[in-house]
């Protein structure tokens, strides 16, 4: 494609593509989002190619391989548009059905629908799924339309027209004024308002300015950004333009995470689209405004998503963070003024610019504007990345959008803002989502992971669990961080051992208020939130494990015994001969009986037990009953007494 | 891995100190770990101290100062992986390589380590061997996925 000079070029060339665009025609748009493809998305997006050719339709049907659609559980996920009939968990077997029946005969294959599992109903078309249903995809929703290897796609949608707008309708300080009428708040967890950040940058003294893409996503559980970026990097690289114009820079950087190697590889593939058109580069669309931008990879190092030690880590340097003030919008990388956001924030430009500050700040709550993109993961029935409006009742996402715990099991709590976030119980799943209502609750919004938890879930061991996550991510540099974070662990996993002893919870609290108040960055100040919310709304099950040596959930593994329910035991084998120990004595129409001298508590026995059965159980805080006598092992089967 | 390889992939990101990290990722990438003497070619041709390039060789995750097996094994501990069973295809995958995270068995066959999230939250608990993601695990399938590599 040639490039692009003008922003009457641009429209030409958008408008050529719309031409060549068919809406009715058909087309079978597949999942590549990562999630998708370790599904095997790939060999189905073949399947399809082949089919296709075979049948002499390759000219006739579209195949189009999108970004993440969200619904990542039921993977790989097929749309057939322009219908949008939605077929799930779709194998390169059914390929050749799909074309037949489907594409060209215009009837729904019943088994690939999306069934709801209370009421056994199905559902044809992708948005009338209650996952999609009471989600509003204002950001994430474009995903599902486009190639994100085709920038025609992001223009035929609309692309680059914000930026045209910014660059020559607006001057900067009227883009900044725009961004913070609209209170849009950094999706990244401080959720301090963009715009106000972007004016520390332009009025900073110093030149050159720079601007960051925060996509270091190191928070476990939480996966939006990659999505974003993977799905829709025009969206993010047209965020950055604006920005770039309002603040004054003319270079910026995608810091992206090695783990998420796809996003790595669509971003570079829009930036030498965009940069063939001439919206990257100097000159772009011949507004005098030059920009261009750059990929640099993480290393692995969790801290580095913290924004001063990210900007070391961009200089070739090992990513310690440093005290602020200065902030970075004062002195960033190379010491000059540097305004860094967060994937998702980016994302969220073009749209405020598109339909104006006062349309997003009408959604959501009084000081939490827009849209918020979650992860939903955990003990939930409909896994996946769901993007909702500020305010919606925590309670909605779980059961509307997320279709409860599977399982029959008990929602126990919800774990927000990733490692430094907090768990909020069952008796505030009223709360509205916003930064600070969470915040109140004692967890945070951070970068959007909602991680949810049922009654099997030990609140215990998911305080110890985040406590070491942050303990091998804390770069060392500062006492309280690097000792206090250790000293909380061994107190920690003594508990869960059910080696806890009286004074240890106060231990524990003194020392997270020295972590809170004396760490350097984010991460210690906020390594105890995990330790704290879930004393405060879970202080019972402590106490359990420290008195009783009990653990309520069944799940710390010293504090549980497996034992076999003699009356319940059919004696079917399974368990006997999956015992990675040998641990389990019996034989055909003879009672298991678990060693406990050998049995390691593996949990395999628990897990191959057939549930009409339901023999093998899990113990705590009681003794062991002793095995019963040998001469009463004999199973004596129903059918084999009547014969 | 010989020096005229080194240089190729520093003359492609420039021999400024800011390129060590892209640098050092990409030696890992075609060698699978860092030797001593590109490590040498590096910091001599960058202007680097030995000190700091040994110091983000050892600060980042991403980096290997020992050779590494011909597989490698990553298991994802993130939190959604985590509240799913992660610790037990741990476990599992223990048992069946002989390793603990961190170490590569003698035969140079598997390498294995944890991650804290892969963003594949929705499939956990989550494996990634070289590359290919294996999700939805169990213990057992852990293991038996292990078998196909040789």
């Amino acid at each position: 494609m040639p490039r692009l000079n003008s922003r009457e070029e641009l429209d030409r060339l958008r408008r050529e593509i719309l031409a060549r665009r068919d809406p009715g025609q058909r087309c079978i748009a597949t999942c590549a989002g990562t999630g998708c493809l370790a599904s095997g998305a790939a060999d189905v997006v073949e399947a399809f190619r082949r089919e296709l050719a075979a049948r002499g339709l390759t000219d006739k049907i579209a195949l189009r391989g999108t970004g993440c659609h969200g619904f990542c559980e039921k993977g790989p996920i097929v749309v057939l548009d322009p219908e949008e009939i939605c077929c799930l968990q779709v194998t390169p077997a059914d390929v050749p059905e799909l074309v037949e029946r489907t594409v060209l005969g215009g009837e729904v294959i019943d088994r690939l629908l999306y069934v709801d599992p209370q009421t056994g109903g199905k559902t044809i078309r992708e948005p009338d799924i209650p996952f999609y249903k009471h989600q509003q995809r204002l950001v994430f929703g474009a995903n599902r339309k486009l190639d994100p290897r085709r920038i025609e796609d992001y223009l035929a949608l609309g692309g680059y027209r914000a930026l045209v707008k910014a660059l020559f309708e607006r001057t900067p300080e009227q883009v900044i004024a725009e961004v913070k009428a609209s209170k849009l708040r950094g999706r990244g967890g401080a959720g301090f308002p963009t715009g106000v950040k972007w004016e520390f940058a332009r009025r900073a003294a110093g030149e050159p300015k720079y601007v960051v893409v925060n996509c270091d996503e190191g928070d476990p559980g939480a996966y939006m950004d990659r999505s974003l970026m993977e799905g829709n990097p025009h969206a993010v690289l047209e965020g950055l333009l604006i920005g770039a114009y309002a603040i004054g820079a003319h270079e910026g950087y995608f810091y992206v995470r090695q783990e998420y190697p796809l996003a790595v590889e669509n971003l570079g593939i829009a930036l030498r689209q965009a940069e063939e058109l001439g919206l990257l580069g100097k000159n772009i669309l011949g507004s005098g405004f030059d920009f261009t931008a750059r990929v640099h990879r993480g290393a692995g190092a969790f801290v580095c998503g913290e924004e001063t030690a990210l900007l070391l880590s961009l200089e070739g340097r090992p990513g310690e963070p440093r005290p602020r003030p200065p902030y970075p919008a004062i002195q960033g990388l190379w010491g000059k003024p540097t305004n860094i956001n967060n994937v998702e924030t980016w994302a969220n430009i073009p749209l405020i610019l598109n339909d104006g500050a006062a349309k997003f700040a009408a959604i959501g709550t009084a000081e939490s504007k827009g849209t918020k993109i979650f992860s939903l993961v955990g003990k939930i029935c409909n896994t996946g990345l769901v993007e909702v409006p500020m305010g919606i009742p925590l309670r909605d996402v779980v059961y509307k959008i997320g279709g409860g715990i599977p399982g029959g099991k008990k929602f126990k709590a919800m774990q927000t803002g990733g490692p430094s976030g907090g768990c909020i119980p069952e008796a505030l799943l009223d709360l509205p989502v916003g930064f600070d209502e969470l915040t109140r609750a004692g967890s945070m919004m951070g970068s959007g992971g909602m991680i949810v938890m049922d009654e099997d879930t030990c609140m215990v061991d998911v305080a110890r669990y985040f406590v070491e996550f942050l303990t091998e991510e804390s770069c060392g540099k500062c006492v309280p961080c690097r000792e206090g974070l250790r000293q909380m662990h061994r107190i920690l996993t003594r508990i869960t051992r059910g080696e806890g002893r009286e004074g240890d919870l106060e231990a524990l609290e003194q020392i997270a208020e020295t972590a809170v108040e004396a760490s350097l960055c984010a991460l210690g100040k906020t390594a105890a939130n995990p330790f704290l919310s879930t004393l405060r709304y879970f202080r019972d099950e402590y106490e359990a494990h420290i008195r009783e040596k009990r653990c309520p959930a069944l799940s710390c593994k010293a504090l549980i015994r497996t034992w076999i329910d003699p009356e319940k035991c059919r004696a079917c084998m399974l368990c006997l001969k999956k015992c990675p120990t040998g641990a389990i004595d019996g034989g055909k129409q003879r009672i298991h009986v678990i060693d406990q001298a050998r049995c390691t508590n593996c949990g395999t026995c628990f897990e191959v037990c057939p549930t009409k059965f339901g023999a093998v159980r899990k113990l705590s805080g009681v003794p062991v009953p002793p095995p019963i006598p040998e001469e009463r092992r004999t199973v004596a089967r129903a059918r084999k007494q009547d014969e | 891995m010989d020096i005229a390889e080194v240089d190729r992939v520093i003359d492609q990101h420039g021999a400024e100190p800011s390129a060590l990290i892209q640098i050092l990722l990409e030696i890992q990438r075609r060698h699978h770990w860092l030797p001593g003497a590109a490590l040498d070619r590096v910091a001599g041709r960058l202007g680097v101290p030995m000190t700091r390039v040994r110091h983000i060789a050892t600060f980042y995750k991403a980096f290997s100062l020992v050779p590494k097996g011909r597989h490698e094994v990553h298991v994802c501990l993130g939190t959604a992986c985590h509240v799913r069973g992660a610790e037990r295809v741990l476990d599992a995958v223990r048992d069946a390589t002989g390793l603990l995270p961190g170490e590569t068995d003698a035969e140079l066959r598997f390498s294995l380590e944890t991650v804290n999230c892969l963003g594949c939250c929705a499939l956990g608990p989550v494996m990634v061997v070289d590359g290919k993601t294996h999700g939805k695990l169990s213990p057992a399938a852990a293991a038996d996925a292990l078998k196909s590599y040789e």
